[in-house]
């Protein structure tokens, strides 16, 4: 396709239209693509959430029934994780690393339009499923996966779940574990090789180095869950013995392999996040991040030892009082530069000139959230404690904490932080501070009492529970609680749709951030740098010639790679791979993998120049 | 309009039709990024009587709830399945290790959050106070809470050891062993030392070692009795281990811990401790085959009834099929359907009238009953004791 | 105006496709690393079927093995055939590559048809289902591997393989050294290090 070779001045606009979207090659639009299909997806886990907690907010209730129930709580489980975190996240790597680097672009633009793509897809191949029944002939509509979001063999096996409700799952975790390695394999190349002269390493803002650290642990763990998929998909569609019992196979491999991957992914969903603080609070406390060095280190460390300690998940399991005692010690030292970052993140605000900005709010609101969850973490460390605690509402809440009270305070610190530098307008201070007074009360409210409920000895994954537990009052307490979180998620979008037309226009740098992405226009020109710049700080827009001045027009024509095609035409026939595995049609599946290899060639051979 | 290092002038505080939620910011060097932030705002504005959210303070309150709800928690019976009130020694091995680790939980916390709460209450901007300095780190304070955390880690990580290798599921040779087999969705337990087999409610003496040796016939479950003991998964192909000894007579509820299907939430069951004599009785009548009275016509017409048809999946007395419980005694079980319903005449009817009602995806079909052979079977059934 | 393909600025001074593919092949150890894992955990742990001892062949193997290295070694004089502009031996190095990995996946072809006449097929055993899961991931790579070593071959017979390309020889000539060391490892593994209990072959 096209390149463009004129010079730009800064209000020069991007190419419009539905067409110029779906071909888009630019970071920037990819980015939005990835946050608008995010808070999508966010938001249908968020109803999935609702369902569960109105089923469960009576004993014995009759709202909702068991096989309907599984299907929710693993779609939840499953949405949250894989198309609501990791994608949002994902939406602030793409818009964000190129320009905290000095970057035009990341180092492969299409492979980045195919990432977003295949998660697109991917994403509405699993939720299909919902409406599928008919398709398969089943008795209900809905075939959505019902395994659980961790899918234990040998309950996903074809004799205990026949239909093709976990395929789906199975297929649609394939679609984005490529989407996910794809992306690492970019954004780790992009952020050892594309920075601008000057920016070292220890150079870089925390956020990009939080997220370099998780596309490593990305590109390491997903292979892990491809393998134990694999041997799933092997057993459910051509008989062979992975996780069979019968023929001496062990049905603790998957929970090997599944958790070798997921203890990672847990990073994978908390770094990112991590890395927003580390951006968000130095900027509202008017001093730099405390102690930055350790700040990496620690994001560093954590994604090492997060290999380390995968069996912690598997402390009622029986693997033996050696075992549990390494795994239990390997946990609980990762607690240490967990709770380092905490403390760094005190110290940065200890003596600062705080302002309370929504950003700012949900970074607090992370610390105090993430605390908590951190500490009920630690109490699932030791194994005997866990035994009691495992598999109950207690270590639902534990993760909720870390992942929602942690995670998407985060996340949302992310966007009204960044929002203003995306769309060139400040999203609503009230609203703003409304959503976090809300998500804080509602997020709290839903999930502490079930740190009670589970201690009481309520389990996980139950569609329904005895009145005589005593733990109704409980669920009725969560149960409020989450009806308040979803009217501030309704009150953030309205933020959004609000701010989006009418916004406060934002000028460069409205918070008076200390790092590169603010020293362009809001939004950036669409080739970022008129020129690229040379740094010579870690806070370049706070320390006098932190940073080469960077004209508000190209002195020489840039080039701006143009838009391309083959990314969504081989995502797609990737998908019709995935179909063709549900079908169960060879026919299908070799004319998938041949579209793919078409339009892998098209695309190798394609005229495109970054 | 504010200058810079200037004082602040006042303007009247305007609402603006988000709410009341005015904020005031006015620093010099961040006079333009706060106009530019705040939506709604007035510039000047100096003093604002309005809510100031401090969230951190919630934080305490919701501590107070919570210490409230413990102690009422801790009143007991109304929490059968409650983990904080064990009646055996590894449950209180536990129990004990879990204190401690919680108490040290809730000094961190109280640490924490009050430096968090503190920092953000005190370092609010303030315009007298001007720019803070620029500090990078502090060698020192990094170090300190390196190894303060992993001190007390290790506080927690001693007892959590020795707590391990007390509750490995080992027991004395005298122990009496139970074998308990997860099925979809109910609970199998065989004596092997005294012969016995039996479902869903699991009786042992009270002071005395028992050894429960699992596994599963189907799918991963979770036996977990919480006022007895932790949680251990049950699983096909392999075998897992739970040792203790109860210390208090009662009855104990349970349920399946590990998701394991449509039913997973009706998995359910109850361990009753009795006194040993009492066991013993209970272990006679057990082994021995009930008379079924032959004046009761209905009885025997269940009788006939149950070996016609349930006889292909549930044995009596050893004659029968293994593919559900065993219903030898069930008369003398004083729940149902793992637990879900009462072991009465009205439980039964409901239950065998339409398991896959009862219990989702439920194995045990549905036979078309006339209403008087159904109550044969239910009479028939209630006289197993 | 031009832009010599790939010269770019970069923060390390390696081409990014470079950077990138070697995290590929990072990534691909943790993939191939899980599959030799589950096989060496299943290792003489069949229940039933054939196992190692009874139908493994090391002697032909062996051949196999020598194929696949002898091809990593005609790899190697593609690229610096490329490197110097020879394209005659350039186009000869590259083909003789992509044959002798057509004439290993032949070896495998026939090896996995003769396990099946044996009795070991995908489904019959753990054996059967980590052993050809394994291999059969391997032989796709090696297949892959051949489609592009093809391509380039074309690519050279169309005058556009010229030494400022070789980086894409290069980077062809990583992965396919990757499918090799991966083979190496399958082999000592599989085949030469077995520890079935051989009473369990009678």
């Amino acid at each position: 396709m096209a390149t463009t070779a004129t010079p730009h001045a800064p209000d020069v606009a991007a190419p419009t239209g539905f067409w110029s979207w779906i071909t888009t090659t630019d970071h920037k639009r990819i980015g939005i693509l990835y946050g608008a299909t995010a808070l999508v997806f966010f938001i249908v886990g968020g109803f999935e959430a609702l369902l569960i907690r109105l089923q469960l907010g009576s004993a014995e209730n009759t709202l909702i029934g068991a096989e309907a129930f599984n299907q929710l709580f693993t779609m939840h489980g499953t949405t949250m994780v894989f198309l609501a975190i990791m994608p949002l996240s994902a939406a602030f790597f793409n818009y964000i690393i190129p320009l905290q680097i000095g970057a035009r672009d990341v180092a492969f633009p299409r492979l980045n339009a195919f990432s977003y793509w295949l998660f697109v897809l991917g994403g509405l191949f699993m939720n299909v499923s919902f409406v599928a029944g008919p398709l398969f002939g089943a008795h209900a509509i809905s075939v959505a996966p019902d395994g659980g979001w961790f899918g234990y063999a040998n309950l996903t096996s074809t004799q205990y779940s026949p239909g093709p409700n976990i395929d789906f799952w199975v297929l649609g975790l394939q679609i984005l574990g490529i989407a996910s390695l794809a992306a690492g394999f970019n954004f780790i190349t992009t952020i050892i090789n594309m920075r601008a002269p000057g920016m070292k390493l220890m150079r870089m803002p925390a956020f990009t180095w939080m997220a370099f650290v998780t596309q490593f642990i990305i590109v390491t763990a997903f292979p892990v869950i491809t393998v134990a998929l694999v041997f799933l998909t092997f057993d459910r569609t051509f008989g062979t013995t992975f996780y069979s019992v019968a023929a001496g196979g062990d049905v603790l491999l998957w929970q090997h392999l599944f958790w070798l991957f997921g203890h990672p992914e847990v990073y994978i969903l908390i770094l990112p996040a991590m890395g927003i603080v580390s951006d968000v609070l130095p900027v509202f406390s008017r001093k730099p991040l405390f102690g930055y060095a350790v700040v990496v280190y620690s994001g560093l460390l954590i994604g090492v030892m997060g290999w380390g300690v995968w069996a912690h998940h598997m402390f009622q399991v029986g693997l033996g009082p050696i075992a549990d005692s390494v795994f239990s010690a390997t946990t609980m030292l990762i607690a240490v530069p967990t709770g380092v970052k905490i403390f760094n993140w005190i110290a940065t605000m200890w003596g600062g000139q705080l302002r309370f900005t929504s950003a700012m709010l949900f970074a607090i609101g992370f610390i105090g959230m993430f605390i908590i969850g951190g500490l009920s973490g630690v109490m699932h460390a030791s194994p005997p404690a866990d035994l009691q605690q495992t598999d109950t509402y207690f270590v639902v809440a534990h993760f909720h904490y870390v992942l929602v009270g942690g995670g998407i305070m985060g996340l949302f610190a992310g966007i009204y932080y960044w929002f203003p530098k995306m769309f060139g307008r400040l999203l609503s201070e009230p609203l703003g501070k409304l959503h976090f007074v809300l998500m804080f009360i509602g997020v709290n409210l839903a999930h502490f009492p079930m740190h009670f409920s589970g201690l009481l000895g309520m389990p996980r994954r139950v569609y329904t529970y005895s009145a005589d537990l005593g733990v109704t009052g409980f669920n009725r307490v969560s149960t409020i609680g989450t009806m308040i979180i979803a009217l501030a998620v309704a009150v953030f979008v309205i933020n959004v749709l609000r701010s989006l037309r009418r916004g406060e226009i934002a000028s460069k740098n409205p918070w008076g951030s200390p790092k590169l992405e603010w020293a362009i226009s809001s939004p950036p020109p669409v080739y970022n740098f008129s020129v690229i710049p040379t740094v010579r700080s870690r806070l370049p827009l706070w320390v006098t010639d932190g940073v080469s001045e960077i004209p508000d027009v190209p002195p020489v024509p840039v080039h701006v790679p143009g838009g391309s095609m083959w990314p969504i035409l081989t995502a797609s026939g990737v998908i019709v791979i995935a179909v063709a595995a549900l079908a169960k049609s060879p026919l299908i599946a070799i004319g998938g993998a041949l579209a793919v290899a078409v339009c892998i060639f098209a695309w190798a051979f394609e005229p495109f120049e970054v | 309009m504010l200058e810079v290092g200037g004082p602040p002038v006042q303007r009247p505080i305007e609402f603006d039709r988000a709410g009341s939620w005015l904020y005031h910011s006015s620093f010099p060097s961040a006079r333009e990024s706060a106009r530019c932030a705040f939506d709604g705002m007035r510039e000047g504005v100096t003093s604002v009587e309005g809510p100031r959210f401090r969230p951190a303070r919630v934080i305490p309150a919701l501590m107070t709830v919570g210490l409230v709800l413990v102690f009422v928690a801790c009143s007991g019976d109304p929490y059968p399945q409650s983990t904080l009130h064990p009646t055996s020694d590894g449950g209180t091995a536990i129990d004990r290790l879990f204190s401690q680790i919680f108490w040290w939980a809730v000094v961190v916390f109280v640490v924490v959050e009050s430096a968090l709460l503190y920092t953000v209450i005190r370092f609010r901007a303030r315009p007298e106070r001007g720019d803070p300095k620029h500090v990078h780190g502090n060698t020192l304070m990094e170090i300190s809470w390196t190894l303060a955390p992993a001190a007390i880690l290790v506080f927690i990580a001693v007892p959590t050891i020795l707590t391990i290798f007390e509750t490995d599921g080992s027991a004395p040779a005298n122990a009496i062993q139970v074998e308990v087999i997860g099925h979809q969705w109910w609970w199998e337990f065989r004596y092997p030392q005294l012969d016995l087999v039996t479902a869903n409610e699991l009786h042992i003496p009270q002071g005395h070692p028992v050894q429960l040796i699992m596994s599963s016939a189907d799918v991963i479950h979770s036996f977990w009795v919480p006022k007895l003991h932790g949680k251990r998964d049950v699983m096909p192909g392999r075998t897992t281990r739970l040792a203790f000894t109860a210390d208090s007579v009662g009855t104990f509820l349970g349920q399946c811990a590990e998701f394991c299907g449509a039913s997973h939430a009706n998995m359910r069951m109850r361990v009753m401790v009795q006194a040993p004599s009492e066991f013993d009785a209970w272990v006679q009548a057990q082994r021995q085959s009930t008379p079924v009275d032959t004046a009761d016509r209905r009885v025997v017409a269940g009788r006939q009834l149950f070996g016609r048809t349930c006889i292909a999946c549930h044995a009596i007395d050893g004659i029968g099929g293994a593919i559900g419980p065993d219903l030898s005694h069930v008369g003398s079980r004083t729940t149902i359907a793992a637990g879900i319903l009462p072991n009465d005449s009205a439980g039964l009817t409901r239950w065998i009238g339409n398991p896959g009602a009862e219990k989702p995806g439920n194995l045990m079909p549905q036979f078309p009953l006339e209403p008087d052979d159904l109550a044969a079977l239910v009479a028939y059934l209630r006289s197993r004791r | 105006m031009s832009h010599a393909a790939g010269a770019h600025y970069t923060s390390t001074g390696l081409d990014n496709r470079k950077v990138a593919f070697w995290t590929f092949i990072g990534s691909e150890c943790l993939l191939f690393g899980s599959l030799i894992a589950t096989y060496l955990v299943y290792e003489g742990r069949s229940v039933s079927g054939p196992t190692t001892h009874e139908i493994l062949n090391i002697p032909l193997t062996s051949i196999s093995t020598f194929d696949l290295l002898m091809s990593s070694l005609c790899m190697v004089l593609a690229l610096a055939a490329v490197q110097r502009g020879d394209r005659v031996w350039a186009r000869a190095w590259l083909g003789m590559t992509a044959l002798l990995g057509t004439v290993f996946l032949g070896f495998q072809a026939y090896e996995f048809n003769a396990f099946v006449d044996e009795g070991l097929g995908l489904t019959t055993n753990l054996f059967g289902s980590t052993f050809f899961t394994l291999t059969g991931f391997h032989g796709g790579h090696v297949a892959v591997g051949v489609i592009w070593l093809v391509t380039l071959l074309i690519r050279s017979f169309q005058g556009k393989l010229e030494p400022d390309r070789a980086l894409n020889v290069e980077i062809a000539g990583l992965y396919w050294h990757f499918v090799d060391v991966v083979w190496i490892v399958i082999f000592t593994v599989v085949y030469l290090i077995q520890t079935t209990p051989i009473e369990a072959a009678i």
